[in-house]
């Protein structure tokens, strides 16, 4: 709130991060983006024109930048109304055709829904039958998602969450108590693969029977949310689903007549069409 | 009988509110015409895991439609807009919302300071901000940045706000326009209203 960046300052910098690092924000959400990048600027005490040149000049910054210009506010089972329609009727609904299958979380920042997904899944007893990919632009975000490793003051809301989910435990049964942080069981993390991946520019790469992207195509805008439907498209399998942010929406994009509406209030689809 | 001077030029409507405004709120509501000219975007601080129950709780004296708007939903007149639970709610360029999920602004998600920034960057001086009772001092930069941009603001008269804390941090960070109990602020719309007829 300082100073306000200019809209011609902001696109030389993305230009500058696509031609040189090859990632694109051309198509991100301006308000969200806009501040994003002033708190990057008040962060480290630069200019718009210092930020720029440190770009240009400095190639090991950008790793820096992107994990300071991405989002990553993310809670373990947020929206528990979302993480018992999984468990009581989206996954029961796989397990009828799939004893094994996929899980796709792009964009899993942190990490805290991949814990949510395999402590739901552990509690299900079917843990060892579903493989995990865990997927994010940020190298930095990533390290912290396989430390499996959160700020003790977070897990308030973490275990609040987790009671109105209905969990069979309590949350605690799942971490020990480290350092101020609160560290999970390695054991949950066991069928997880976390890679680097650019949803904006990457390919798809797998296929899968479920893809949670929840909460980050807000920062998309609309063109580049009718492309990444079109990868979560490819990337799954027929009758898979997609589980969306309870307040983004699908109906404007090109490929939204190729899912049906499983879930409204929780933004959960299914693929009908290929 | 004109008491505010004012015309037709204004775009939207933004209002920022927290610890007791809501009887304030439901009392506005209660008042302004279905066909109301424009839009009226609201940022109110709710309980976060409380997803339900606040659209329909306002609903219930209301002439005008009350919606929780998905992202990048279009931005309609006559239309009274609420941030969503544990959502920031920000206007575009090109009159739409969009939401996020960044951190808590002044310990708040809805943050005001983020609904009034926006819209006051979308809408310059085409804009009227109104803050109402609370007890942080969420909103202040927001009705700042309003100012700043031409726009026209407004505080509820800290002495008719259950907690003052929210228009006394207006009014010491920016000038504003008027001060105003929520009757006035009720006779302000409406004269607003007149002049899109």
């Amino acid at each position: 709130m300082i100073q306000d960046i200019d809209i011609v300052d902001l696109k030389k910098i993305t230009e500058v991060v696509h031609a040189k690092y090859g990632y694109d924000f051309r198509d991100y959400a301006m308000s969200s983006f806009k501040r994003r990048m002033q708190r990057i600027l008040e962060l480290k005490g630069l200019t718009s024109e210092a930020l720029l040149k440190k770009l240009n000049e400095q190639p090991a910054y950008i790793e820096e930048f992107l994990d300071d210009l991405t989002v990553n506010v993310t809670e373990m089972f947020r929206d528990p109304g979302f993480w018992r329609l999984l468990r009581e009727t989206i996954i029961p609904g796989i397990l009828l055709n799939n004893k094994e299958f996929k899980i796709w979380h792009a964009g899993c920042s942190s990490g805290e829904e991949v814990i949510s997904m395999n402590i739901l899944l552990k509690e299900m007893g079917i843990m060892d039958h579903v493989t995990i990919y865990a997927t994010d632009l940020d190298t930095g975000i990533l390290e912290k998602a396989k430390s499996a490793s959160y700020p003790l003051k977070n897990m308030e809301v973490n275990e609040k969450n987790y009671i109105r989910f209905q969990g069979k435990k309590n949350l605690k049964e799942y971490y020990k108590e480290e350092n101020g942080k609160a560290v999970f069981n390695r054991e949950l993390l066991k069928n997880v693969t976390f890679r680097k991946h650019d949803l904006v520019l990457g390919e798809a790469f797998n296929k899968f029977d479920l893809i949670l992207c929840r909460n980050v195509m807000i920062y998309f805008n609309q063109t580049l949310q009718n492309e990444v439907l079109k990868k979560f498209h490819g990337s799954l399998f027929k009758y898979g689903y997609l589980a969306i942010g309870t307040k983004e929406s699908i109906i404007w994009c090109e490929y939204s007549n190729r899912f049906i509406v499983v879930n409204q209030e929780e933004k959960v689809f299914k693929k009908i069409k290929d | 009988m004109s008491k505010f001077n004012l015309n037709s030029s204004y775009k939207a409507v933004v209002i920022g509110g927290s610890a007791g405004s809501f009887q304030g709120i439901m009392k506005i509501l209660s008042e302004i015409p279905a066909n109301f000219p424009l839009p009226i975007i609201a940022a109110l601080h709710r309980l976060k895991h409380v997803r339900h129950g606040f659209v329909e709780a306002l609903s219930i004296k209301s002439a005008l439609k009350i919606v929780e708007p998905e992202d990048k939903e279009s931005i309609r007149k006559g239309v009274f807009y609420l941030a969503p639970a544990n959502y920031h709610m920000s206007v575009e360029l090109g009159n739409y919302f969009s939401l996020s999920t960044e951190d808590l602004v002044n310990n708040s998600r809805p943050s005001i300071d983020i609904t009034l920034n926006s819209t006051a960057y979308a809408y310059r001086n085409k804009l009227v901000g109104i803050l109402l009772s609370g007890a942080n001092r969420d909103g202040g930069l927001g009705m700042k940045c309003i100012k700043e941009k031409g726009g026209l603001t407004i505080v509820q008269d800290p002495l008719e706000c259950m907690i003052d804390t929210m228009p006394k941090a207006a009014l010491s960070l920016t000038s504003i326009d008027y001060t105003l109990n929520i009757e006035q602020i009720i006779e302000f719309l409406k004269e607003l209203n007149q002049q899109y007829k």
